[in-house]
């Protein structure tokens, strides 16, 4: 026991030097029974967010004595490293905002505690919205995040470029042949903007559902212990192929930067994107469509998982989970999406917002959260599978051998599940 | 205080024989210089010293950044898994080394040229040393996003090249293709760290006694011969110095390569520090990481050890 603390101090003042802000997180203060809640959240860069977290806890704090709330938000690049510092050295606060696929992570090292909300009121919520971990809920989301394909009606058009439905989305053959056509006339630089210099979780996020869609997978989902097989078998090296060959035959952009801005610079006809950026492409283009990603065999499919609420392993749990019951009304739920442009996460609080509601305009990312969200593995290999799916990944797009580039992917992240024993599969 | 109960001592004693006094004077100096170190020798020790050592440990272990399950001595299966398995850091070793072997000799020589210029008797000469140290006092982290631009398939780079080859150059992303990335950074860190080794050689030009130059000008040099057997030799200490500095600080490529293009495209800009950061801190495996930077030690020390051993004075 001694010893282990002794790594984990040492693991945490190497981690704080090289990620220096984190040591300011140490400092923090800790969570503990005194009536204080403390609550970490990410979007320091979001004062819309921020705004509406700290409604929520004034009207906690207003309803009740016995515990009084407090909020600390933290700029989002160096979140993740803050809290497991923060937990390396016994300072986690009470509640926190934890990103969907951390949550397997951060429940097996023991930073959270399930929650002990009572499911008629996590009952409405999106199923994507919930994180889990074998078995036990231990985060809830106010909203959820969609991509879909954003295009322009007269651009398709004019191409002759079928709309494709939820009912009837593109096939891989229909996208492939569209492609060309759009950048035909030379209008356009690009076919599609992938945002490929958002590097990060951006690339298992929107890449690795494309990849589910023609049938492989980052892990065998049925055990959790091998990628051998699934992200380097006869499916994936076809994802590989198919995507490795937008970039060299130039209809995507290596170099896109993030947030679909390619797209809104008129570079690229259409764009895969989050639905973050849907209110501004609005403003920009009066005829946006948002489109259905393809089919491409196992049917079309999307990210799902976004920031969610969880409760830490040390905090006051009866004081956390009446904050949780607060936050997660559908007032809230609604607020959250009426400032920031994200889905919300029950169907009583998309009525309440101007977009989501049944005649919104953006209610289809509804519809394809619930029909194509495909979450991201729930185990604690996330982390590691994620840094390197996104490694091998741009080795792709940049030209690599898409075969080699598949295995050496599969075998580091068998390596790194064996070298923890399974993670507790 | 301790300077001043040395005088004191100096004062209450003059009939001593001055071989005991200067002894205990030194003691008191000791005892001053003590106090003044204690601080820095503190903090070494609990931030450089002590992570150093426990990363000693954490190498031979498979411990991880954040685990329910404590860490297991594992021998020597990280230093195995290093040379024998892994790909991707053979590929940033041997980027590491071809990126010093370039940047060494272009950043020091470039260096020397600069200070050459800027030592001479021109007008704006102040002018000249500021501009080259510009790119010194900003940040990496600043140059390397703007200079990310610079390199893009749109980008200013590709822009002047095609005005000046009169649209003959039809432009390449530079970061993003895997032949020409790493030249691209070590142009960019050339740039950036060039104007700081001026300043270097500029102190050893400037440590150059007159005389002897006036007496290089009664025996008649060339202005070359002056240069050869005269500015270089009597440089000799400060080209220990940079050399060194250079060396390591290309050896620790790290900041470039993280924020330019993230160790790709296909490895070809990946360094050791790069897969430190990498392992240990990404994909939380400290233990390894831990191995991977008790190697990245002995390489740097070796070649330090290296360059001394070549350099020394041999008289």
């Amino acid at each position: 026991m001694q010893r282990r603390n002794l790594f984990k101090l040492a693991a945490a003042t190497g981690g704080a030097a090289l990620t220096g802000q984190a040591l300011a997180a140490c400092t923090a203060s800790s969570g503990s029974s005194d009536g204080e809640l403390v609550l970490w959240a990410h979007n320091a860069g979001s004062p819309l967010e921020i705004a509406v977290t700290e409604d929520i806890v004034k009207a906690f704090n207003g309803s009740q004595d016995a515990y009084k709330a407090a909020l600390e938000p933290f700029p989002q690049d160096v979140y993740n490293d803050t809290v497991n510092a923060a937990a390396l050295s016994g300072d986690l606060p009470d509640l926190l905002t934890v990103d969907g696929p951390n949550i397997p992570n951060w429940a097996w090292a023991g930073h959270l505690q399930p929650l002990g909300v009572p499911t008629e009121i996590t009952g409405k919520f999106l199923p994507s919205t919930l994180g889990k971990f074998q078995g036990e809920l231990y985060a809830v989301g106010h909203w959820e995040a969609a991509c879909s394909i954003f295009a322009r009606q007269s651009v398709l058009e004019a191409a002759g470029v079928r709309i494709p439905t939820i009912e009837q989305p593109w096939s891989r053959e229909e996208f492939d042949d569209a492609l060309p056509r759009l950048v035909a006339d030379g209008t356009y630089q690009w076919a599609i903007d992938f945002s490929t210099a958002d590097t990060g979780e951006w690339y298992s996020y929107a890449f690795s559902p494309f990849l589910q869609s023609f049938g492989g997978d980052l892990i065998d989902r049925d055990s959790y212990l091998k990628a051998d097989g699934v992200l380097n078998g006869a499916e994936a090296l076809a994802w590989g192929r198919w995507f490795q060959g937008l970039f060299t035959s130039r209809l995507a952009n290596v170099e896109s930067p993030g947030g679909a801005e390619d797209f809104m610079q008129g570079k690229a006809a259409m764009s895969f994107a989050g639905n973050w950026s849907a209110l501004p492409a609005m403003d920009l283009y009066d005829d946006m469509l948002f489109l259905p990603p393809p089919d491409f065999g196992d049917g079309p499919k999307i990210g799902g998982g976004s920031w969610q609420w969880a409760v830490t392993a040390t905090a006051d749990s009866a004081g956390a989970n009446s904050w949780m019951e607060t936050a997660l009304s559908d007032e809230y739920v609604a607020e959250y999406a009426n400032q920031t442009g994200l889905i919300p996460a029950t169907d009583a609080a998309a009525e309440l917002t101007e977009h989501y509601a049944s005649d919104g305009m953006l209610r289809m990312m509804v519809d394809y959260s619930k029909a194509y969200a495909t979450l991201r593995p729930e185990t604690p290999a996330y982390t590691v599978i994620a840094s390197v799916f996104g490694q091998y990944t741009a080795d792709i797009i940049h030209g690599g051998d898409v075969q080699e580039a598949l295995d050496a992917a599969a075998a580091e992240i068998d390596a790194d599940i064996e070298a923890n024993s399974g993670y507790g599969f | 205080m301790a300077v001043a109960s040395a005088e004191r001592a100096e004062v209450a004693a003059p009939p001593e024989p001055p071989k005991r006094r200067r002894r205990s004077h030194s003691r008191a100096e000791q005892r001053a210089g003590a106090a003044f170190a204690i601080p820095g020798i503190a903090l070494l020790l609990l931030f450089v010293i002590g992570p150093a050592l426990v990363s000693l440990v954490l190498a031979f272990t498979n411990a991880r950044l954040i685990s329910p399950t404590p860490p297991e001595f594992v021998g020597l299966e990280n230093f195995r898994r290093a040379f024998a398995d892994d790909a991707t850091f053979h590929r940033s070793v041997l980027n590491t080394f071809v990126f010093a072997a370039i940047v060494v000799p272009l950043q020091g020589g470039f260096g020397l040229v600069l200070a050459l210029l800027v030592n001479q008797r021109i007008a704006g000469r102040n002018f000249f040393r500021t501009v080259y140290f510009l790119p010194v006092i900003t940040s990496m982290v600043v140059v390397s996003l703007l200079w990310r631009f610079l390199y893009q398939e749109d980008g200013l780079v590709n822009s002047a090249l095609s005005m000046v080859t009169g649209g003959a150059w039809a432009g390449q992303a530079w970061l993003a293709n895997p032949s020409t990335a790493m030249g691209a950074i070590v142009v960019m860190s050339v740039w950036q760290g060039v104007g700081f080794h001026m300043i270097i050689w500029l102190a050893g030009l400037q440590t150059i006694p007159e005389e002897v130059y006036e007496a290089g000008a009664l025996d008649g040099c060339t202005p070359w011969q002056r240069f050869w057997h005269l500015t270089l030799p009597l440089l000799k200490p400060t080209f220990v110095f940079v050399l060194i500095t250079i060396t390591i600080a290309a050896m620790s490529l790290f900041v470039q390569v993280n924020i330019m293009t993230n160790g790709g495209p296909v490895g070809s800009t990946s360094t050791i520090v790069f897969q430190i950061v990498q392992k240990g801190f990404q994909q939380q495996q400290m233990g390894y990481g831990a191995a991977l930077s008790l190697i990245f030690f002995c390489i740097v020390l070796t070649l330090a050890l290296v360059q001394r051993r070549l350099t020394r004075d041999r008289d």
